[in-house]
């Protein structure tokens, strides 16, 4: 007991705490910029999926490849994919940067299911009524649809994110120094596990709680809040 | 030479055919209804008339001209002359009644909000809901938001209004509210295709009446030669039933 103490002592050096943090805002960052550009990417997807007509029938098609190819692959092997694709590109791209492309990736295509779902439990007569009043697509979504959905979006788009602040560990794997890594750092300069992964731990329930308890709030107050 | 004429329109959906040779002449000012038994093919008229569903043959003429309704630009326009009225209402859950009413003629129109506006307060008097102009959908009764429906469609300006059996939806007691409100605009003029089980009103509105099975029209003529003298064996059948229920 005392020596554990005496080793948290140690541990609890100004250069370990900004290493700590730091790796913990690259977690939080990549996870939040990915989900980011995912949610914005997955969203075009889903209203793509929704366009008709023979011009964007190419598009739409490669739209559902894309979507239903990228949500059965592991994100360690996307990364992996993203990393190659980068080198046989010859590209010099930071690794924070390609991790961050392999979640905007997942997250495009998870998400975009996501909003689909949500443009989905807006009832098929209201978009009827639109087309028969000549709304645009745009239009049908901006006036009717979104305004709608937006409460069967985001709990799941929500959770998506909490998830991928986890998932997000795995970039480790290809060298970004985010908290799955700090930890790693910490065990191989001697610092026992219990301290080095103990701390990782700590920190990724520091990041995460407060967001969940965000986002259970956001969740109840749609719940509580009327369809309008 | 009538305003809007169908000639053996036919339609199929997911492989099945729903009309199968549907003809129609309708005047300006005149309210023609489709009544059949369910299935028959009337509320899919409806559909391909505003374009929610494309014909696989057949031939739509508009004021003498050919409707190429399978072209973007063409359905537009269709949909510009033709309002329909839905069995569900269909209106927007996430706005006010006065919103629901407004909302078509402001951003799709694109005409003044000023004009937008007082139309839709008028129309909402006139179908006696001056007084929920504010309330969403999910506030009024099933007669109320149908009537909310009627004075969205009107507030397009149409010049054919489409109802499909705009009172099977609604609690008996609540038909007649919708039904007078009907009744006004068909004293006023309004060119309609009213599909319909109320068999009564039909009666009463109707210049013309068309029986359908099967997706085709059987019988057409005005309700009295529809209703006590049917020349199909079909049509008599259903007249039949209908009166001894």
């Amino acid at each position: 007991m005392i020596r554990l103490f005496h080793e948290i002592v140690a541990f609890a050096t100004w250069y370990n705490a900004v290493f700590l943090v730091e790796a913990g805002a690259r977690t939080l960052l990549l996870s939040a910029s990915g989900c980011l550009c995912g949610f914005l990417l997955g969203f075009l997807l889903a209203v793509l999926r929704h366009t008709v007509g023979r011009t964007l029938l190419p598009l739409r098609i490669l739209g559902v490849l894309y979507t239903e190819v990228f949500r059965r692959i592991p994100f360690l092997v996307t990364l992996f994919l993203v990393f190659y694709a980068f080198q046989a590109l010859n590209m010099d791209v930071p690794l924070f940067w390609i991790a961050v492309v392999s979640t905007c990736v997942i997250g495009t295509a998870y998400l975009s299911e996501v909003v689909r779902a949500g443009f989905a439990a807006v009832p098929r007569a209201e978009w009827d009524a639109a087309t028969t009043m000549n709304f645009s697509l745009f239009q049908t979504l901006h006036h009717v649809v979104v305004p709608q959905a937006w409460r069967t979006i985001v709990p799941p788009a929500f959770a998506f994110f909490l998830s991928f602040i986890k998932d997000s560990a795995l970039a480790s794997q290809i060298g970004v120094v985010e908290l799955a890594y700090a930890g790693k750092v910490f065990n191989n300069r001697g610092l026992p596990p219990s301290i080095a992964f103990g701390s990782v731990l700590l920190a990724y329930f520091v990041i995460s709680y407060p967001l969940a308890k965000a986002g259970a709030r956001v969740e109840g107050r749609l719940a509580l809040s009327r369809a309008h | 030479m009538p305003y809007l004429e169908l000639t053996d329109l036919s339609a199929a959906y997911g492989g099945k055919t729903v009309l199968a040779g549907v003809s129609l002449a309708l005047e300006r000012g005149e309210i023609a209804s489709l009544i059949g038994p369910s299935g028959s093919g009337k509320s899919t008229l409806l559909r391909v008339l505003v374009g929610l569903l494309t014909p696989s043959a057949g031939c739509i003429r508009l004021d003498g001209k050919a409707v190429d309704i399978a072209h973007a630009g063409t359905v537009r326009e269709l949909r510009n002359r033709f309002a329909i009225v839905f069995q569900q209402y269909n209106l927007f859950q996430n706005m006010t009644a006065l919103r629901n009413v407004m909302i078509a003629p402001l951003k799709v129109k694109r005409w003044p909000r000023e004009d937008c506006e007082r139309d839709a307060r008028r129309l909402l008097a006139q179908v006696g809901l001056g007084d929920k102009l504010h309330a969403y959908p999910d506030q009024l009764s099933g007669g109320q938001q149908q009537r909310v429906a009627l004075a969205r469609a009107l507030a397009l300006r149409p010049e054919v209004l489409l109802l499909d059996e705009v009172t099977s939806a609604l609690d008996p007691e609540l038909v007649t509210e919708v039904l007078d409100a009907i009744r006004v605009l068909a004293a006023d003029g309004m060119t309609m295709l009213v599909v319909s089980h109320e068999m009564g009103f039909v009666r009463e509105v109707s210049s013309q009446v068309v029986f359908m099975a099967d997706g085709r029209s059987i019988e057409a003529g005005p309700p009295a030669q529809i209703f006590d003298a049917p020349s199909t064996q079909r049509a008599r059948d259903f007249v039949g039933k209908i009166i001894r229920h």
